[in-house]
């Protein structure tokens, strides 16, 4: 239980690192420098100011509405994504690393897109297999031949990283898919400077806040003219990130519609207004590729607009991310992005990947079945922890139901060594406790390639567990990267 | 601005009205009920039956009583008119709208029913209790205005809130005064007593209206109060300074291409059939029947706005093109 002696002093008194690699101790338990200012501050803080401003911004959370609906559960239930307000920290060196890593990854698999939609050199060179491509369920032929605006396919992308038992950073999957969570980036940060601004002035933490303005930036590049009209298209109020595509299109300004707001008219995308129909120029469109027109995709779709696909192949429109950019998602594709990346620039990935094994490949699925207790086995179009296995975390039952799936469609599975996630401390009921970590950053592809030096640190709140999706019961925390 | 979050801050601000004057029904009878002789029995039917909730209620209760009809009134969510629904609507439509509302508006009115939410599952109210309660809706809801008003550019969205606001408002007042005629007196000869004139100036409690009265009029007069909330050219509640107020609006949001705008037509009539009314003429027609006629009347109104400016028909623009329904 908490002490509640009033001036009681926060303390890392008990706090183990226990084997995990700790983003604020080194193994023998001393502070690594980077966090040392806000180490020295939080022990001189008292466990009720502490709590205080815990609850404070859980608090502004509640009433900002910054709340997700979670899937699988009745409709309109909201609840707020837990924050934790230790931030997570990481040193300018690294950091610029990780940028130039990410820049080459995003540059790469944008080639990876094009080539794909035109002529397919990397299958007919032999780097990758046609029908891996051809069998991914987010590959959409057609976008066979398709030109996007400036040659851009992903416009936003949200790769996630985590920290092995080295402490390297690895890809764990890149989200070329309208990734979500940079609302919370933002929010956090902004709860942060009420929590310990004096920390952040002292320790000099890069900023955040014109993510909206750079956004933006990138989405009128996308079109020709000069003031073009920008609009955030979203499913509506029942999406779980319903919150995210609000608040980005309140900040950068411009109209959030729905598909119902939208009408193709003599080729052109319109919006009904209280004055009739205006033009569209570029969607930030977060709703999935298939949804977007039952005319070319998903007939069954009633969130579509009918004829956009049309008029996007021809140039009348402007979508981010493109159509068709979910191949690369893949996670079979994903264990072909260091090939991917050495074929169209000749240049080893600076950012591996998590060791993938294909269970389509025979050695590597007799290994997979063999071993898979010790494994995580993924689907290969699943995302937000769903249709997962974490071999030591589950039971036999459960390892020989995904050993059955394996054998009956095996270009459906990847599997990966469990990787024991890097650590953060972390307010556990007034104590710090260790919990595991991954981080999103964002890469905005536009005029350049940009990474916002910041991001979603999410955390698995439970002792013990890995998975820090938040439909699964995982917080958040700010994620400070310094100069 | 998108037809769609027109209609959504257009019903933000009917619900948020609503809810107000529900409060403001409940909160003025209790004040009635303590002004009574004990012998009188305490009547709770002519709210439901003034806001024409009663065939809704009897569905679920047999008897309207006290703690039954505040209980529905207030918190019922079987009820879409109750306080606890209505702000629910309004934050749902505000939820829709937040990238063109302040966040100051939604932030309000996400608390207010947050805290609302909190209370409504209590059990055993007592009479202070409630009228607290009355007073913190009427409080947030006059709240929210403020900020509107003072957060809020004078663009669309706020001629549309104006016109939620004051459309909502003028049906009220008219069920404010309808009430009147649904409470009984005793017998016909009580009109005109002492009791009949406490019931009058609650009418005018409810909507605010006894102290602007008061400096009008001074005496209390059944006639010049139907012309203080119906006609009156400066009171805000009056029904005809809501109907200026929101044709106003609608001009604005025409700005000037008023030609075949079916909306500026009814609402126009509307406005100046009560420009020249008097109100000896209301009381000869029937004080209930020409308080029936405006509610059917000022639906319309709601009607032309929906299909001026909300229906989502696709319509071809510019080139002449025919009309099709969607």
């Amino acid at each position: 239980m908490a002490n509640n002696r009033p001036l009681a002093l926060t303390s890392f008194e008990g706090y183990e690192t226990g084997g995990f690699f700790d983003e604020m101790f080194l193994p023998d338990g001393t502070v690594r420098t980077e966090c040392a200012y806000l180490y020295e501050e939080l022990l001189q803080m008292s466990r009720k100011d502490f709590s205080t401003k815990q609850h404070a911004a859980e608090r502004t959370l509640l009433s900002m509405g910054i709340t997700f609906n979670v899937y699988s559960e009745n409709q309109g239930v909201e609840r707020i994504m837990p924050i934790d307000i230790i931030p997570r920290i990481i040193g300018g060196g690294e950091w610029r690393r990780l940028e130039e890593g990410l820049i080459q990854r995003v540059t790469a698999l944008n080639l990876f897109l094009d080539d794909l939609y035109h002529d397919q050199r990397i299958i007919k060179d032999g780097i990758i297999p046609r029908h891996v491509i051809e069998s991914s369920r987010s590959f959409l032929p057609q976008c066979m031949g398709l030109n996007p605006p400036k040659g851009i396919w992903c416009h936003i992308t949200g790769s996630d990283l985590i920290r092995g038992d080295d402490g390297n950073f690895m890809v764990l999957e890149d989200n070329l898919r309208c990734p979500s969570g940079v609302s919370y980036m933002l929010e956090n940060r902004e709860i942060l400077k009420k929590s310990f601004p004096e920390v952040l002035e002292k320790v000099g933490v890069q900023h955040v806040s014109d993510y909206p303005t750079r956004l933006l930036d990138m989405l009128q590049y996308l079109s020709g003219k000069i003031a073009p009209t920008v609009v955030v298209l979203t499913p509506g109020t029942y999406n779980s990130a319903y919150f995210e595509h609000s608040y980005l299109a309140q900040q950068m300004g411009v109209q959030l519609v729905e598909s119902n707001d939208l009408i193709v008219l003599d080729g052109q995308v319109k919006m009904r207004t209280t004055r009739g129909f205006e033009p569209v120029d570029v969607i930030y469109r977060r709703i999935d590729d298939t949804f977007l027109d039952p005319l070319a995709f998903n007939p069954e779709s009633l969130i579509g607009i009918p004829g956009i696909f049309e008029a996007y192949r021809n140039g009348q429109i402007a979508l981010a991310n493109a159509p068709g950019t979910g191949v690369a998602d893949d996670k079979v594709v994903y264990a072909y992005v260091p090939r991917i990346i050495k074929y169209y620039l000749g240049q080893d990935a600076i950012l591996p990947n998590v060791h993938t094994y294909i269970c389509e490949e025979e050695d590597s699925r007799k290994y997979v079945l063999e071993h898979i207790e010790q494994l995580v086995v993924k689907e290969a179009n699943e995302a937000g922890g769903y249709g997962m296995l974490i071999g030591p975390k589950s039971t036999r039952a459960e390892c020989d139901e995904f050993r059955k799936r394996i054998q009956a469609n095996p270009r459906n599975y990847i599997a990966q060594p469990t990787i024991s996630l890097s650590r953060v401390p972390t307010n556990i009921d007034g104590r710090f406790e260790g919990r595991h970590v991954d981080l999103r950053p964002y890469i905005l592809y536009g005029e350049k390639v940009e990474v916002i030096p910041g991001g979603l640190t999410r955390v698995a709140m439970r002792k013990g567990s890995l998975v820090v999706n938040s439909s699964q019961g995982g917080g958040s925390k700010d994620t400070w990267v310094l100069y | 601005m998108l037809s769609r979050v027109a209609n959504s801050i257009y019903w933000m601000n009917r619900y948020i009205e609503r809810a107000e004057n529900y409060a403001r029904f409940m909160s003025v009878n209790f004040n009635l009920i303590l002004d009574m002789p004990p012998s009188e029995r305490e009547q709770w039917e002519p709210l439901l039956v003034a806001n024409a909730d009663n065939h809704l209620f009897y569905q679920y209760f047999d008897n309207p009583a006290r703690d039954a009809v505040l209980q529905f009134m207030s918190f019922d969510q079987r009820n879409p008119n109750s306080i606890l629904s209505c702000l629910r609507a309004a934050r749902e439509n505000a939820r829709s709208v937040r990238e063109s509302i302040t966040k100051e508006m939604w932030e309000h009115l996400n608390q207010v029913f947050l805290d609302v939410q909190q209370v409504s599952s209590k059990q055993g109210w007592k009479m202070d209790e409630w009228q607290d309660f009355f007073n913190d809706i009427k409080m947030a809801s006059q709240l929210f205005y403020g900020i509107v008003d003072s957060t809020l550019s004078r663009n669309e969205s706020w001629h549309f809130s104006r016109l939620g606001r004051f459309l909502e408002r003028a049906d009220k007042t008219s069920r404010f005064l309808d009430i009147k005629y649904f409470i009984l007196l005793p017998s016909i000869e009580a009109i005109g007593t002492n009791m009949d004139l406490l019931q009058w100036s609650a009418v005018l409690k409810s909507a605010s209206a006894y102290n602007m009265y008061r400096q009008a009029f001074r005496v209390l007069r059944p006639e010049d109060i139907i012309y203080f909330l119906v006609l009156d050219r400066r009171f805000p509640r009056s029904i005809y300074y809501c109907l200026s107020q929101a044709e106003q609006s609608l001009l604005a949001i025409s700005d000037g291409d008023t030609k075949g705008n079916k909306a500026i037509k009814v609402m126009g009539r509307l406005r100046s059939e009560l420009e020249f009314t008097d109100a000896s003429e209301i009381v000869t027609s029937g004080l209930h029947e020409y308080l029936d006629d405006f509610q059917k009347r000022n639906n319309l109104v709601g009607e032309a706005i929906f299909e001026t400016y909300f229906a989502l028909k696709p319509v071809a623009p510019f080139n002449g093109g025919t009309q099709e329904q969607g």
